[in-house]
Parts: C-alpha cells; sequence; structure tokens
C-alpha cells in the first residue's frame, strides 16, 4: 500500500496515527463545541456524549439573536475591525516607505522609537492610555479603540522590513521616469507588497476581532459592546443557557474561520517568515 | 536624496552657487516629503503609544484616584510592593505560569513541527487544523474550557470517572486553588501551540539535508540525528520561540479573567490581573503604574538577554 508516494511502513503509520490523534484532540472542544449549540440545555452535560444531537435544537441559533443583541455586536466588531486594519495598512506602509527608501534627518532616531516599543506590553501604559483617552473624552467611543489599535509600531517594523529587501534601483529608475515618491510608493511599492500587506492584514484582523481586555476598559454601554465582551455578558447574564451560549460562541467564531481559511495559505507563511508578534 | 547631478568642473560660479542653493532646496522639499509619508503613524504612535509610556513612568511615582488632585508620591508605591501580599502572589504566580508553559508549549510545538515536517497526506489540513486554536475568539473558546474541565459534570471528568478514578480524588480543575493554575496553562499551550509550531516549521525548512545525509553515513539513528542535528541547527529559532513565549506568558490576562478570575483566592492571581484590580477597581492609578513597571522590568530584561544573544550571533 502506498499513500503520498510513499510505502507505508511501520514508522509512516506510527506518524499518521499519531498525527491524527494530536489532531483530534485539538479540534475536540470545537466539536464539544458545535454538538452542544444543538442541544438543549438539559442535554448539554448527559455522559456519555451524544456527539449528533438526535433531537438537534435549531432554534438555539434563532433565540440568540433576540436574546441579545448579537448582530449588533457583530456590526460593532466587524466595523472597528474594518476601520483599524485599512488605517493599519495605509499609515504602516506609508511610514514603512519613508524609512526603508527615503533619507531625512532624524531618521534613526524616529526609527528606534517604534523599536524600543516594540516588545513592550500594551498592559504596562493601558492605564495611562486610559486617563489620556478619557481627557480626550473618548472614554466609550469606537473611536479609541481605533486610535489604539491603528497605529503599531508591529506594522511599520513588518512593512518596514519587506520593503528594504525591494532593489532600490526600482525607485531610482521610477524617478527618472518622472514619478513622484507617492506615485512610487501606489504604483510600484504597494503591488509588490501582497504578502506583508496580507500578513498584516491577517494579524491585525484577528487581534482586533479578538480583543478583550480593550474594549472591556473602554465601552461600557451595550449599544457599543464589541463580540467579545458581548458574548461575556450574554455568559454572565444566562449562565445556565448553555445550548445558547454554545450557539453564540460558533457564531463568534465564525467570522474568523472564514477569514482564516481564505487567507491561511499567506498566514502560515507570514508567521514562518516574519513570525514577530507573539 | 539629491537627484539633480553636480554640474562639472568648468561651471561658471554663480551657477555652481545657484546649484548648491536650489540643491539646499531640493533637500528641505525631500525632507518634506519623507516627513509627510511618517506623519500619519507617527502622530498617532506618538499620541496614543509613546505619550503613555512616559505617563506611565510619571505615575507609578504619584498618588491619583482619577478625580481628585494628584500629588506626589515619591518611593511609596515601590515601597508598597513588598507589604501588599497580593503583589507577592501575583507576582510568583506569573514566574510560575511562565516558567511551566514555555517549555511545555515549546516541546509540544517542536514535536508537531518535527510530525508534520513529514510529507504526508493532508498535511496542510493538518497544520491548519493545530493552528486554529490561536486564531480562534478567546471567549468562546475559554467558555467551552470551563464548560469540559467543569468539575462536576464536564466531561472531562466524566471520562477520568469512567476509567475509575475516585470520585473524592477528582482534580477540581478552575474552582480548585491547587488545579487552577494547571487549567489555565492547559489551556494557554492547547492555544498558542500551533502558533509557534509553524515558526519552528520554518526553522526545519532551514536545515540544510546534507546534514541528516553525513549523519545517516556516521550511522545515526533517528534519536541521534534528533539530537545532534535538528536540535543545534534550530538553536536561533528555538531561542526566538522562548522570548516570544516568555513575554507572552508575563502578560498573559484574558484567559484567567475567563477561566479563574484570578482565583481560587489568589491563586491564579497574576501580574496584568493585579494591575487592572489595582488600576480600574480600586482606582488606585499610580499603585498600578508601579505594578506596571515591574511587568516593564521583567520584559527588559528579557529583551536584553535576547540583544545580546543577537549580538553575538
Amino acid at each position: 500500500m502506498r499513500i503520498a508516494g510513499q510505502k507505508l511502513t511501520g514508522k509512516l503509520a506510527a506518524i499518521y496515527a499519531t498525527v491524527i490523534l494530536i489532531t483530534i484532540v485539538m479540534l475536540l472542544p470545537f466539536a464539544w463545541m458545535l454538538s452542544a449549540s444543538l442541544k438543549l440545555s438539559s442535554e448539554v452535560f448527559v455522559f456519555p456524549i451524544e456527539w449528533i444531537p438526535s433531537n438537534p435544537q435549531w432554534s438555539n441559533y434563532v433565540d440568540i439573536w433576540t436574546k441579545i443583541p448579537l448582530a449588533l455586536f457583530i456590526y460593532n466588531t466587524s466595523k472597528l475591525t474594518i476601520i483599524v486594519t485599512l488605517m493599519q495598512l495605509f499609515t504602516s506602509s506609508f511610514a514603512a516607505y519613508a524609512f526603508a527608501k527615503l533619507h531625512f534627518p532624524y531618521k534613526n532616531a524616529l526609527f528606534l522609537g517604534y523599536i524600543a516599543t516594540i516588545a513592550m506590553p500594551w498592559q504596562v501604559y493601558m492605564v495611562p492610555q486610559f486617563l489620556l483617552m478619557r481627557e480626550f473624552g473618548l472614554n466609550n467611543t469606537h473611536l479609541a479603540l481605533i486610535c489604539l489599535q491603528a497605529f503599531t509600531a508591529f506594522g511599520v517594523f513588518l512593512m518596514r522590513q519587506f520593503y528594504m529587501s525591494i532593489p532600490t534601483e526600482l525607485c531610482e529608475a521610477a524617478r527618472i521616469d518622472g514619478m513622484n515618491e507617492y506615485q512610487i510608493w501606489a504604483k510600484i511599492m504597494l503591488p509588490l507588497s501582497k504578502p506583508a500587506l496580507s500578513t498584516l492584514t491577517i494579524f491585525t484582523f484577528v487581534t482586533t476581532w479578538n480583543d478583550f481586555l480593550g474594549p472591556m476598559i473602554y465601552l461600557t454601554k451595550t449599544e457599543l459592546k464589541t463580540i467579545q465582551i458581548g458574548l461575556r455578558m450574554f455568559i454572565s447574564q444566562y449562565s445556565a443557557e448553555y445550548g445558547l451560549i454554545m450557539a453564540a460562541s460558533v457564531v463568534a467564531l465564525i467570522p474568523v474561520l472564514i477569514v482564516f481559511l481564505s487567507l491561511q495559505r499567506f498566514f502560515v507563511e507570514g508567521v514562518a517568515s516574519s513570525g514577530i508578534k507573539g | 536624496m539629491a537627484h539633480s547631478t553636480i554640474a562639472a568642473g568648468d561651471t561658471p560660479v554663480p551657477a555652481r552657487r545657484r546649484k548648491t542653493v536650489s540643491k539646499r532646496r531640493r533637500r528641505v522639499q525631500d525632507a518634506l516629503v519623507a516627513y509627510s509619508f511618517i506623519a500619519p503613524n507617527f502622530l498617532g504612535f506618538a499620541v496614543f503609544t509613546l505619550g503613555p509610556i512616559l505617563f506611565a513612568f510619571v505615575l507609578a511615582f504619584m498618588h491619583w484616584d482619577g478625580s481628585n488632585a494628584m500629588s506626589f508620591a515619591g518611593l511609596d508605591n515601590f515601597w508598597r510592593l513588598f507589604e501588599d501580599k497580593a503583589f507577592k502572589d501575583a507576582f510568583w504566580n506569573t514566574i510560575i505560569y511562565t516558567v511551566v508553559s514555555v517549555p511545555v508549549t515549546l516541546a509540544c510545538a517542536l514535536g508537531l513541527a518535527i510530525l508534520l515536517n513529514h510529507k504526508i497526506l493532508g498535511r496542510d489540513f493538518f497544520r491548519t487544523a493545530m493552528f486554529f486554536p490561536y486564531v480562534a475568539s478567546l471567549v468562546a473558546v475559554a467558555v467551552v474550557w470551563n464548560m469540559i474541565f467543569n468539575p462536576e459534570m464536564g466531561p472531562v471528568n466524566m471520562i477520568l470517572y469512567t476509567l475509575g478514578l475516585d470520585p473524592k480524588n477528582m482534580p477540581g480543575w478552575a474552582a480548585d486553588r491547587h488545579w487552577a493554575m494547571v487549567t489555565v496553562i492547559l489551556f494557554g499551550v492547547w492555544k498558542s501551540m500551533g502558533y509557534f509550531m509553524v515558526i519552528y516549521l520554518a526553522g526545519l525548512q532551514g536545515i540544510n539535508s546534507e546534514l541528516y545525509e553525513a549523519a545517516d553515513l556516521d550511522g545515526a539513528n533517528a534519536w541521534q540525528k534528533f539530537l545532534y542535528v535538528t536540535v543545534p541547527q534550530l538553536g536561533p529559532t528555538t531561542f526566538f520561540v522562548t522570548v516570544m513565549l516568555t513575554i507572552q506568558s508575563f502578560k498573559v490576562f484574558d484567559q484567567i479573567y475567563m477561566i479563574t478570575q484570578g482565583g481560587p483566592g489568589t491563586s491564579t492571581l497574576v501580574l496584568v490581573y493585579h494591575i487592572y484590580n489595582e488600576a480600574f477597581i480600586s482606582w488606585d492609578l499610580g499603585y498600578s503604574s508601579m505594578i506596571a513597571l515591574v511587568l516593564f522590568f521583567l520584559v527588559l530584561a528579557v529583551t536584553v538577554v535576547q540583544f545580546r544573544r543577537q549580538k553575538e550571533d
């Protein structure tokens, strides 16, 4: 017997067995979540586990939209995520172009400012940042979270590293052809930097979508909440409605799953090549 | 960058002066263009990141409740660290969390990477599956974790029960002060090992296959090849992963907030949790910033080690 052009040896069989076993363990919580989301709360903890519910409660997926403003939470999160990602992509690639390809006074000092903070946990300065935002009247606004996440050292650093690898001769040739710097950025650098842009998109999307502490500190009004803290609120209000909680959790996972699966090729490459963010 | 070519030597003097003037103007113009590229990001970064960082260092030496007047505290907040039992617990819990979860995650990530570096059918699917917990919404997976590890009804304890474990010795997981830390560590390992696996996979692909061929010629077995080729060759990757994991563990918060709320008692209270409590529950902003500085110096120590190591390489 041959699999993937290799003879099925004992060693290979052992590898398959281990890999399949680990994958099952890794995915088991998701399977349990999906299964529980179709059960009555009283059935969720029945043991032995009935993986495929005999009497699926599809109504769980209808009820959650009326029990909490789930649609509003998803809208809020999508809005924040899209704005933050676009701003991050634009401002980072724009600044990175100058750091990689232009010469100007204080370039190294400014870049050092970014580098010095790249490893600085946000938790170190979240309190003064909150006080500043409050001073600006941004408490309980989405703008606070946008300001907090749209300008990161990580983004500038990632894009700058990529631009460094693009030959400077390309820019010089474009200058001789009469292009100005903005045109070079838009027509030459941006199209060439798709891998770095995809990596940054995915990182920013996932971080913003899944952010918990930020929205928890800044957003106390229900109508402003994101899916993460909305879900958290739902869990504390309906702590015994296991089926509904699981259905809401599945809904919260779906957008990330779609983005992840459609971009996962870039994601794996991006992590492997840049692997900076932890 | 100056683009105008410098005039040849026989150019008359006035023309040359004109050139230098225009060259200088050109240079100022170039700098302005460069700053216009940086400004959108840098202004936001300076106001919302650099400013608060500097403010954090000032705040740590102040008394402030956020509404009344701020007053200078000198080293009060610093000395308070030594009297604060919760801080002591939070500090050691953070260290324990780090010391346990870093090597475990690292070993799991390396093991997975080696397994999935084999050319097997469906390799991409397996990699994606292992990676998925890392991107999955934390609140959603943490609530599942709580249910699965529920001491009375959860499937994990049910399975342990069917395997014949005495109900009296059953782990209480998040509800038991001896098991709560284990529960959050298990969660952390499960959630992040796929991410570090990908970094290790990249490292493995960078190893020259001739080294393995040479080891084969010397008659090395699989374990020897792992020990004497793979591990040393992955040195830089392991170092990078260790630093990333350590920093990530120092700032752990979300999963603890979701799974144990720092409890029972203070058994899973960690530094960031203590910062959060002191700032947003007690409104003791100066003291919370002092705890934040402790976190900062922990991370700084790791970063300095990393920097030294990079210089050596």
